[in-house]
């Protein structure tokens, strides 16, 4: 792989996630690059939110050490982390995979909230903010030049005075991933960001994630079941089954690894030789979506 | 063709069985519950027990409400259904522009008329009481606005903070100032208090949002339930401290160091007018109007900062508040402590008006009002607000001046009485006509072309 030799961006290393008797993720292990996309995939039930949920800090896994590098060089070891420290500092941004939007806020808004820590460091911690500093009036007008951009390549700038919640749902999704970009994060951590599209918009989705990590030093890590969207953008693919990691690789090598069909097409032990002819067929049909 | 299909349920005639089947019915269930409780009175006489029977009253009460129901079946529930339950609801724009262009006059209108109201009432005391009253109130549910309405914080032990506030100034105008500085501080303590009130129910603010913060919903809710009785208990029962039940003097406030006293050296003797009474109420209300105003335009600048759009995204979804960096901790710990600083300037300015502070004013009932006026005015809405408690602060005032209803009450009842029920009852209408309170938008607080309100559909509670 020509991005072995590369300092992986996210370390995840033998992580575990228990939850009373339930082992959600089990000693699993995997880096992403700088600059790629990495799509983590599997069943249902696999345990892709559970790791996305160590990453962000939602859950503190029970066992195992993620890291999180900078191009800069920083480091930091996110399973010590808060949720919110993992965003502020360390630079991770994520969506989640029901919509979590503030509805009753406008386009606008939404993406204002985003800038909150820089904003806040802008106004004196409210204090010059509320006797009126030039100061944060210039910061304001920055973070909402940075909102127009992004609206724009989201598409959704006529509609930057609207509520969040009046949009269509794929306008949601893309302004999610606005939203997020809008901390100005060194991972963005996508969950099914094409669940509930159309195809025309899990292709637009596609262009947009590229020129996301193009315009930006930014690595993309996804959870995804289309897989026109995976084949067709990611760098590196992790599969999970049953919390575990079954293969991992670039797309052309996951497509044929034969775990990958068996966890999908879940064929039975004796029918093993029929395994050859399966995979050739989940290769096609693979192929036909990318 | 349309307007055929509406009318046509109408002349379809009445399905009478139906309608004598349900009076049957309703005159069934009217007499269960009427016969044990109208129809007979035990009246004690000096001698013995004795039954008066009114059978009479009974059946007038019947035929009043089979009456009602056979109206109702006539005229209400015969209706078709409206059509604008079948179309959605098209008509959203063309109102949204009305309100908009009356939007921005509705405050300054307000303002005006509060400047005026002493002249306007030609300086009678009654008015420029009642507006002291509900400007207080006002402006304590301006405060709680900002936990409740923005923050998305269910707090009923608001009147806490008020308390902390009027003993504050209380126990440093009388005892505390004097004794450190001299009684020579004392005409000036209200201003010097003012913002220690503030200061110091802002820091009960954060003391009560540490333990709370983890909570959530009804949790929340009986945590801060249980914080405003604490105070309240507190302040009964630390005698030495607080004079407990019975209460402190407090001295009235002064003019910049002028008392309001007639002779030398008083207000009226420094600026050579007549003394009268009137002045210090004028005085009073103008302070409690500029601190209400105070409350709104500070509230106002914080929602368009970074702090204030935090506490609304708060209100709206904490985990998405938390996947972007904003600490909810402390954004929850602000919002507790600005809400409980405004309650702490309006127990102080309470204080000065009473000349008394007593734990007696602090009761949950209080909290439960200013929470009823921040829902009715509708939650976040700072206009809403206002109006909402000049109807329920003004009915309440109202119900102690409808002696005309006295005749037709029963002997010894005070039509004072009936004013929280009265207060009940609007209150279960409103949420069933107007569930949001009476300002549902919500205002954005950033904009890129036009300022587009936002409805109140869209607009979540909060967690509690």
């Amino acid at each position: 792989m020509a991005t072995a030799n590369k300092t992986p961006v996210l370390s995840v290393e033998h992580v575990t996630m228990r939850f009373g008797g339930l082992t959600a993720v089990s000693d699993l292990t995997f880096e992403a690059y700088p600059n790629e996309i990495t799509a983590l995939i599997g069943p249902n039930g696999a345990g892709k939110t559970t790791v996305f949920n160590c990453i962000t800090g939602f859950y503190k896994p029970t066992e195992g050490k993620i890291a999180l590098r900078h191009s800069d060089g920083k480091e930091f070891l996110l399973e010590r982390m808060d949720d919110f420290r993992i965003s502020q500092h360390a630079r991770v941004a994520r969506t989640f995979q029901n919509i979590r939007l503030f509805s009753g806020m406008t386009v606008l808004e939404n993406l204002m909230v985003a800038q909150h820590n820089k904003l806040m460091l802008a106004s004196g911690y409210t204090i010059a903010g509320i006797l009126g500093s030039g100061h944060y009036r210039r910061a304001e007008k920055a973070a909402i030049d940075l909102c127009k951009s992004w609206l724009e390549k989201v598409r959704l700038i006529d509609r930057a005075d609207d509520p969040a919640g009046d949009l269509p749902y794929g306008d949601q999704r893309r302004l999610e991933i606005a939203r997020a970009m809008c901390t100005e994060p060194r991972l963005l951590c996508l969950d099914e960001p094409a669940a509930g599209l159309n195809p025309r918009e899990s292709e637009e989705l596609n262009k947009l994630l590229r020129a996301i990590r193009s315009e930006n030093d930014v690595s993309i890590l996804l959870i995804e079941h289309d897989m026109s969207v995976v084949m067709g953008i990611s760098d590196h693919i992790v599969v999970l089954d049953y919390g575990q990691k079954i293969s991992d690789g670039d797309p052309n090598h996951v497509k044929t690894d034969p775990a990958v069909i068996r966890a999908y097409l879940g064929v039975d032990e004796e029918e093993e030789e029929k395994d050859a002819l399966a995979a050739k067929a989940v290769a096609e049909a693979l192929g036909d979506k990318a | 063709m349309t307007a055929h299909d509406v009318a046509a349920p109408k002349t379809q005639g009445y399905d009478w069985t139906a309608i004598i089947k349900d009076l049957l019915g309703t005159a069934l269930v009217s007499l269960l519950i009427m016969v044990p409780m109208v129809a007979y009175k035990s009246v004690i006489t000096q001698y013995s027990l004795v039954l008066i029977s009114r059978w009479f009253e009974v059946f007038v009460i019947l035929g009043l409400i089979l009456a009602t129901r056979l109206a109702m079946h006539l005229f209400v529930w015969n209706r078709a259904p409206s059509p604008i339950h079948a179309s959605a609801k098209p008509a959203g724009p063309a109102k949204a522009t009305l309100a908009d262009r009356i939007g921005p006059w509705v405050f300054p209108a307000l303002v005006a008329f509060a400047v005026a109201l002493p002249f306007i009432f030609h300086f009678e005391r009654r008015p420029i009481d009642l507006g002291i009253y509900i400007l207080t109130y006002v402006m304590l549910a301006w405060g709680l606005n900002i936990v409740v309405g923005l923050a998305g914080l269910l707090d009923l032990g608001y009147v806490a903070f008020y308390a902390v506030g009027a003993y504050a100034y209380a126990l440093l105008s009388t005892v505390y100032f004097p004794y450190w500085f001299g009684d020579g501080i004392v005409p000036w303590a209200f201003y010097i208090t003012l913002p220690i009130a503030g200061l110091l129910a802002a820091c009960w603010g954060v003391i009560l949002g540490f333990p709370v913060l983890r909570l959530r919903g009804d949790y929340l809710a009986i945590v801060t339930l249980a914080f405003g009785e604490i105070i309240r208990l507190v302040l009964i029962n630390w005698f030495s401290f607080t004079n407990g039940p019975q209460g402190i003097e407090v001295p009235k406030a002064t003019f910049f160091g002028l008392p309001f006293k007639a002779g030398p050296g008083g207000f009226a003797d420094f600026f050579g007018i007549q003394h009268d009474r009137i002045y210090y109420y004028m005085f009073l209300y103008y302070v409690i109007l500029m601190l209400a105003l105070l409350t709104y335009f500070v509230t106002n600048r914080l929602r368009r900062l970074p702090i204030g759009r935090a506490w609304e995204a708060l209100r709206e979804d904490e985990i998405a508040c938390r996947s972007l960096g904003i600490n909810t901790t402390n954004t929850k710990l602000t919002a507790f402590a600005i809400g409980a600083m405004f309650g702490g300037f309006a127990g102080c300015f309470f204080a000065t008006r009473q000349g008394f502070v007593s734990p007696e004013s602090f009761v949950f009932i209080e909290s439960a009002i200013i929470l009823a006026i921040v829902v009715l005015g509708g939650l976040g809405s700072q206009i809403g607000i206002v109006f909402a408690a000049i109807a329920i602060m003004g009915s309440f005032e109202m119900f102690r001046e409808l002696t005309v209803f006295q005749d037709y009450l029963p002997e010894g009842t005070d039509p004072v009485h009936f004013r929280m029920l009265a207060v009940g009852l609007a209150m279960v209408l409103m949420m069933r006509f107007r569930p949001r309170g009476f300002v549902t938008r919500r205002q954005p607080t950033v904009f890129l072309k036009e300022r587009k309100a936002v409805s109140g559909d869209l607009v979540k509670e909060g967690h509690g």
